[in-house]
């Protein structure tokens, strides 16, 4: 379902497995290849715990980044997560930053969801790069795959009014208290109601990744926004 | 936003993808990195020591020296590195607080060296974190107060600027070394409290017999001298007491002190027993009236810091003492209980009752052992050992306790009354800190509209406006405008000042000249917290610039031609921000320093630039010259300096 995202491999067979040959005392440290895949089983020490990302090559040939541009990012990212890993807490506690008006933690949550692509609660720095990858070096209809992904809270593949209409109460959430013209009950519904009309070609109440992206492509407003992604970095 | 997320920037800007599928509106354009180039390693060599850093690192902070490009003046073009000649201690923290932003104060730094320095680098010392806030508090006020010391001792014989009678009396008895009457008064006060202390001694002692075989206390015997003199006395202490009265300066406040109070029950029964000495049935009262007298004694406590001190530590270890009281009882009740059971079987005991052998254990315990009562039996001789014994230990270890306690809790309750004290101005802070980020995001949406109206007209003077904001914080700003055309809301603030001219701006932005008017006059009238109300009336300057222009032609242009309207309204914000500045704002950004001089042709297009709030901290009130004295919280970045009405109107045209 996310062509884009290059994901790297998530050890989850590797960790079970690991678990188990840790129980023997036979196998000791020669066990272990990389303190990098084991610490992700310790999700309950995150804050102890140091998780380092995968070389800068391999980042450099998963994503289209360009190798300083992973330095960057590297450096920022490290700074605000010396663990080397994001919870789901920090990440709206970061996020919240740049809106000091509202609230957008349930919008944080969201994104945080998207960009979790292994679902295991925490961001790493190859999930962060690989969407920012997407978002900001994909090709449009990526990033509409990515846009998609993150509406459809549940996976399934559909997009649904309740939830669209969570992400909708989520992005008015982030414009706080004081507003003008003040924030109407019904404006998150009634925009959920525009937004249908206009994605959901054939009235069926869900909206597919088709009839996603066909609709944006047609809509020259959404096509040009998708291009300001491009100079982000 | 912090300096630290700054580098998350680029994350939460490409989050913004999910608002571009359900916004109904075109997105506004993106800043453009203008100079984009690589970052590069700046070296910064404080005193011969080198410190290197990131050029973007230092350029979060545009408002202060390493920020802008005052420090092109320390730049050495032979060695190719930024040369200071200043401490490199203090240095140390001023780039910390680049790096992480939040600016720490070590503590075996001297306050004023560390306050030159950051005077020096152009860093408010407000920012400080919470942290190491409360000692750099500490210490300036220790500074002040030594400051303060010095500049007494010098002008010890001036006088002060012209208090009123009633406060220079009051000022005389809280203090008697401000003059040599308050001197006198203080010296006689005590005087004849200690004649009246004495007096009442005295007037007991036997002195001398009558015929008869009773002996005479000297009061009876010279009941007339005595009585002058407790008149004397009581004179004194009324004068004074109606005199503090006077002056106090919150009377009702006075008449609740503890002083007060003592004053008035040491002067109570001498009046009292004015009234009442003809009846013989309340004499016996009157009698114990008198034993209120020896409260005189506690008048001394004016006369002494110690007992003052004494007294206000008593009160705050009540709960220690208390507990020591109780635990006394406890063990006092149980021993009592033990010895009336164990004598209870001897004959003509002395203890008759549980309260009859409180007296016993209370005079063991301290180990006074008066031999009034004594244990006849041999259990009663066991348990009044044990008692002895323990009552020492009972007695001798909470004493040092309470000791300890009073130093502690003495201590504690001055840092947690300071910490009150500033616990309503770190809320002010935070809150101001918010604001002032939003702030910073409604007026640089205002500049850059500006900017992108001078922009369209090709003007070459948009180089050095745009430079004032860092590429940071127009970026933040470009992400809260996505944001408020996502929703087709747009952000207000508490501050009525800027409320009226954001609500101007309405989701299609570009209004015509008539409905911003009404937009203007409407939201001055609007009702917002009732709080604001009084601060919005009293800046007529506002509403008066939004009238004035009524006299101008009103020509209603449709939205669709848009580049024409964004002029047209671009005019009308420019002419806001000119009659907002008209006071020379000479240094709103330290990167106005470098502007060339010959920029004077348009010089209310510069001056009508408002700088924008380093985004993480309030401006710093003095880089940005406030017309009026207002307090921080509203709008602190704002130099929205309603100039005197009778100022002109400077239209630029910007077309």
């Amino acid at each position: 379902r996310n062509p884009g995202l290059g994901n790297p491999p998530r050890p989850t067979k590797k960790a079970l497995k690991q678990r188990f040959l840790k129980l023997l005392p036979c196998c000791g440290p020669q066990a272990l290849p990389s303190v990098s895949e084991n610490s992700v089983e310790d999700e309950f020490e995150l804050s102890t715990v140091c998780h380092r990302p995968e070389g800068l090559d391999q980042l450099q040939e998963q994503t289209k980044f360009t190798r300083k541009e992973l330095q960057v990012l590297y450096r920022g990212f490290k700074n605000e997560c010396p663990s080397g890993i994001v919870n789901e807490e920090n990440f709206k506690q970061i996020y919240s930053q740049f809106f000091p008006q509202g609230d957008s933690s349930t919008y944080a949550t969201f994104l945080f969801n998207a960009f979790d692509t292994n679902h295991d609660g925490s961001v790493s720095f190859e999930d962060f790069v690989a969407g920012l990858s997407v978002i900001l070096r994909g090709t449009i209809d990526d990033r509409l795959n990515w846009a998609f992904n993150l509406y459809d809270l549940n996976k399934d593949g559909f997009i649904t009014k309740e939830e669209m209409l969570d992400i909708m109460k989520s992005i008015y959430d982030m414009m706080g208290k004081y507003t003008y013209p003040a924030l109407r009950e019904e404006a998150p519904r009634e925009h959920v109601e525009s937004f249908f009309q206009k994605m959901d070609r054939n009235k069926d109440g869900v909206v597919t990744i088709e009839e996603f992206i066909e609709s944006c492509q047609k809509d020259e407003n959404i096509m040009r926004s998708m291009q300001l992604f491009d100079n982000v970095i | 936003m912090a300096a630290g997320v700054a580098a998350w920037l680029p994350f939460a800007r490409a989050a913004a993808i999910g608002w571009m599928p359900v916004a109904n509106c075109p997105m506004p354009l993106a800043p453009a990195d203008k100079n984009k180039r690589q970052d590069e390693l700046i070296i910064l060599n404080v005193s011969g020591r080198r410190f290197q850093t990131w050029r973007t690192t230092l350029e979060r902070y545009p408002d202060t020296l390493l920020g802008s490009t005052e420090k092109e003046f320390f730049f050495n073009e032979d060695t190719k590195e930024y040369f200071f000649d200043r401490d490199p201690e203090v240095f140390r923290c001023v780039l910390n607080f680049y790096r992480t932003g939040k600016l720490h104060y070590p503590r075996y730094e001297c306050i004023s060296a560390y306050d030159d320095e950051l005077a020096f680098y152009g860093i408010l010392p407000e920012i400080i974190g919470d942290c190491c806030y409360e000692e750099y508090k500490d210490r300036k006020r220790e500074n002040a107060e030594r400051l303060m010391d010095d500049n007494d001792s010098e002008n010890n014989q001036e006088s002060l600027p012209s208090l009123s009678f009633r406060q220079t009396m009051w000022r005389a008895f809280e203090n008697p070394h401000t003059s040599t009457l308050a001197l006198v008064f203080y010296y006689v006060t005590g005087f004849f409290i200690a004649v009246s202390v004495i007096t009442n001694v005295v007037e007991t002692v036997p002195c001398g017999t009558v015929p008869g075989n009773k002996e005479l206390p000297c009061g009876e015997r010279y009941a007339v001298a005595f009585f002058c003199l407790d008149t004397a006395c009581v004179m004194i202490f009324t004068v004074e007491y109606l005199l503090r009265l006077f002056a106090a300066p919150s009377r009702y406040r006075f008449i609740r002190s503890v002083m007060s109070i003592i004053d008035v029950v040491a002067i109570m029964p001498y009046y009292i027993g004015l009234v009442m000495t003809n009846n013989e049935d309340v004499s016996g009262a009157f009698v114990t009236l008198r034993v209120f007298r020896v409260f005189r004694i506690f008048k001394f406590s004016r006369h002494s810091q110690g007992l003052r001190i004494l007294g206000y530590t008593l009160k705050s270890c009540a709960s220690e003492l208390g507990f020591l009281l109780f635990s006394l009882t406890m063990a006092i009740i149980i021993f009592a209980t033990v010895m009336f059971y164990a004598e209870k079987g001897s004959s003509a005991s002395k203890f008759t009752s549980i309260p009859a052998s409180f007296w016993y254990t209370i005079v063991t315990m301290t180990t006074l052992g008066y031999g009034d009562m004594v244990p006849k039996t041999i259990a009663g001789k066991i348990f009044g050992s044990i008692c002895s014994l323990s009552g020492v230990l009972v007695i001798a270890l909470p004493v040092p306790v309470i000791v300890s306690n009073f130093s502690r809790i003495y201590h504690q309750n001055q840092r947690a009354d300071k910490r009150r004290a500033q616990k309503k101005a770190r809320l002010a802070r935070i809150r101001v800190a918010k604001t002032g980020s939003s702030n910073a995001y409604l007026h640089s949406k205002r500049n850059g509209l500006l900017n992108e109206a001078l922009e369209l007209t090709g003007s070459p003077e948009d180089e050095h406006l745009t430079k004032t904001t860092s590429l940071i914080e127009s970026q933040h700003h470009h992400l809260l405008h996505c944001l408020e055309k996502t929703t087709g809301l747009s952000y207000l603030v508490d501050d009525p000042l800027l409320s009226v001219r954001t609500s101007t701006i309405k989701n299609h932005e570009f209004i015509d000249e008539q409905m911003f008017e009404q937009n203007c006059m409407e939201s001055s009238m609007q009702n917002y917290p009732s709080t604001r109300s009084p601060s919005l009336s009293s800046h007529p300057g506002l509403t008066t610039s939004c009238c004035s222009r009524r006299s101008k032609k009103t020509t209603h242009l449709p939205n669709s031609n848009l580049p024409a309207t964004r002029l047209r309204s671009m005019q009308e914000l420019s002419t806001i921000h000119i009659q907002g500045s008209e006071q020379p704002s000479l240094t709103t950004s330290r990167s106005s320093l470098n502007l060339k001089a010959d920029d004077g042709l348009r010089p209310n297009c510069k001056g009508s630039q408002i700088t924008t709030a380093i985004i993480s901290i309030p401006t710093p009130p003095a880089l940005t010259p406030e017309g009026e004295s207002r307090p921080p919280p509203s709008s602190p970045g704002s130099t929205t300096n309603i100039p005197p009405i009778g100022s002109n109107i400077v239209k630029v045209s910007a077309l």
